[in-house]
């Protein structure tokens, strides 16, 4: 064991001492290990942010894997009543233990600005609503769990709808008033980030909060109004459980209703939708790399057949077979880790830079990280670069035989 | 023993023939011969790195035929030490670095002090002001002692000396030599020297001189 660790800390030695002497050569052979690097950390961290980006957007709109969306219409084709509807949805979610469950639902309130009375779209949700559809605040935050009870319900609104409102602190607590028949005070809680179609204020109030204020308020009676039921569960329990909310719910509506119970996020048919791309672009990368190994092979064995009389030299001290084909392999590896964290680091730069940014994630409000997979991706294929680049100079570094090689 | 090499037309050439020789703790023998007589080979059979092709060498009564090659270069580098004519330093390293160098080979405590281990070798061959120094900034006395310093680093039993002041001037040579002679005798290592040179041969205790492949004892000392 003792005699391994100082092979081991020895061969790093040994590499690192060539690796300082010969600078300029390993400088210019590694370029192009850590141009590969940093292509292929640059094409996996860009892959996977916009892969990253398509996703969140997606969750936004249609719900994580696996969201359950429940329709159902009476015999004659019509909406069935709420409170049918409600009532069935709330034991379903007990009997089925689900914990990520709202009801959406539209509707056009009247708000009291400064300027004037604007009519509002607001949607109406339950509190788990935030994080089954990656829901995130500017400023403030997102509902909480006793919102729905207070006296002056909870908004959660848009930057338009808040720079009208002056853009007040929110530790303030400040109010706005929404018109109607008895004009009801509300609390601004939180401020999301507008979508770049949105041009108009918008709101989102907890769906409970609503009910009890409906019958004060003015509201869009034309507008139609069709709640959607919507639950957040595993993906490998959302076929049984499909299966039994239809039952359920078209058992609850009574003769002639149908129930629709069906899927719509990204992951709804099973595959993975982003594989192609990930095959592209892991494709490429590798093929970057190789091309990458292929040019410091080609560098490592010119530079052993250099070094043939050195070697013969470290054999007459003691230095074993092995242990020269180590130190050979660390060489290289050594000096491939060096370039891979440069061009991580690159890539980095690259990837985390505005402009590139700005291009890539186009649209999206919620830029994800540098993924840390890629960086490490990126230095565990220069260590496996390094290895395989190493071994050709290593193998022939070994058939040197020392008498000759000491001559040379 | 001896040691034969294949030629082009398959012939066989007989480099040493009959060689008969033992070397004992603290002897100094000198070896001489003209150029193609089997000088080299014998001091590279002596090391391990060769093996003959008839008889057996033993080191330490342990017959090395019997080494595997990983055993021959840990005894290589345990046991003996090489001292060549061109020096053979280490380039772009320092002397130190270069002194270093068989202490990376060590495996106890001589490899975590290899630092300190190599300076006091530097300094006790005069050189303790040039640790920093890369050879081509050596002189030619200077770059031996150095590769003096690194052959005898690791505290060899045997140490292997092939032409040491071939590449020197007269004066430098003698003090290499006694400066050889002294840090061998201070730890009780056999000392083989190959040298053209009558007057460093006399310096060894035992003599011999290689014709044709075959070693005979030289008493003869032209001086």
């Amino acid at each position: 064991m003792k005699g391994l660790l100082t092979a081991f800390v020895g061969s790093v030695i040994e590499a690192w001492a060539e690796l300082r002497i010969h600078r300029t050569r390993v400088l210019l052979s590694l370029i192009g290990v850590a141009v590969a690097v940093c292509a292929l950390t640059s094409v996996v961290a860009l892959g996977n942010i916009a892969q990253q980006a398509t996703i969140e957007t997606s969750e936004r709109s249609s719900g994580r894997p696996a969201t359950l969306y429940v329709s159902a219409y009476t015999a004659d084709g019509s909406t069935p009543s709420a409170a049918v509807m409600d009532k069935t949805w709330n034991e379903a979610l007990v009997r089925y233990g689900v914990r990520y469950a709202s009801r959406v639902n539209q509707q056009q309130l009247s708000i009291q600005f400064i300027d004037g009375v604007s009519v509002v779209n607001a949607m109406l949700v339950d509190q788990p609503y935030g994080t089954m559809h990656r829901v995130t605040v500017s400023k403030g935050s997102w509902f909480g769990e006793a919102d729905a009870q207070r006296l002056a319900p909870a908004l959660i609104v848009n930057d338009i709808f808040y720079a009208r409102l002056g853009s007040p602190d929110l530790s303030t607590h400040p109010t706005v008033t929404l018109a109607g028949s008895k004009p009801v005070t509300a609390v601004l809680v939180g401020v999301t980030a507008s979508q770049s179609w949105e041009s108009q204020p918008s709101m989102m109030m907890l769906n409970d909060a609503y009910t009890q204020l409906a019958d004060k308020l003015t509201t869009d009676a034309s507008y139609p109004s069709y709640p959607s039921y919507e639950m957040w569960v595993p993906p490998a329990l959302s076929a049984d459980l499909t299966t039994r909310l239809t039952a359920d719910f078209s058992a609850s509506l009574g003769e002639g209703a149908t129930a629709q119970v069906n899927r719509q996020d990204y992951a709804a048919n099973g595959d993975d939708p982003f594989l192609p791309i990930k095959l592209v672009i892991s494709g490429v990368a590798v093929l970057v790399l190789l091309l990458g190994a292929l040019g410091l092979v080609n560098i490592s064995l010119v530079t052993v057949r250099q070094r043939i009389q050195e070697i013969g030299i470290r054999r007459s001290f003691g230095a074993t077979a092995r242990r020269v084909f180590f130190a050979v392999m660390m060489e290289s590896v050594v000096a491939t880790v060096a370039a891979g964290v440069a061009g991580v680091m690159l890539s980095i730069l690259i990837v985390k830079s505005p402009w590139v940014e700005g291009a890539i994630a186009q649209g999206v409000s919620d830029v994800p990280p540098f993924p840390v997979e890629a960086a490490v991706l990126g230095l565990a294929a220069a260590v496996v670069v390094g290895a395989i680049a190493g071994l050709l100079p290593a193998v022939v570094a070994v058939r040197v035989k020392v008498i000759d090689a000491i001559r040379y | 023993m001896g040691r034969t090499v294949s030629r082009v037309d398959d012939r066989p050439l007989v480099i040493l023939n009959g060689v008969d020789l033992v070397v004992d703790v603290g002897d100094r023998l000198s070896i001489v011969g003209r150029s193609g007589s089997g000088k080299s080979t014998l001091l590279n059979l002596l090391g391990l790195l060769d093996s003959p092709t008839e008889g057996e060498i033993f080191f330490d009564d342990a017959p090395t035929r019997q080494f595997s090659a990983r055993q021959r270069d840990v005894t290589r580098g345990r046991d003996v030490g090489f001292i060549f004519q061109q020096f053979n330093l280490l380039q772009g390293r320092t002397a130190l670095e270069n002194v270093m160098t068989p202490l990376l080979y060590d495996t106890g405590s001589a490899f975590w002090r290899r630092r300190s281990i190599a300076t006091a070798m530097l300094e006790r061959v005069g050189l303790g002001h040039r640790l920093a120094s890369t050879p081509d900034r050596l002189s030619g006395g200077e770059q031996q002692r150095v590769a003096i310093a690194r052959a005898l680093v690791r505290g060899p039993r045997l140490i292997l000396a092939d032409e040491p002041t071939g590449a020197l001037d007269i004066e430098t040579g003698e003090s290499v030599m006694a400066l050889l002679d002294e840090i061998a005798t201070a730890s009780s290592a056999a000392l083989v020297t190959i040298t053209h040179d009558p007057a460093i041969a006399a310096l060894a205790t035992r003599r011999f001189r290689l014709e044709r492949g075959v070693l005979v004892p030289w008493a003869e000392v032209l001086l």
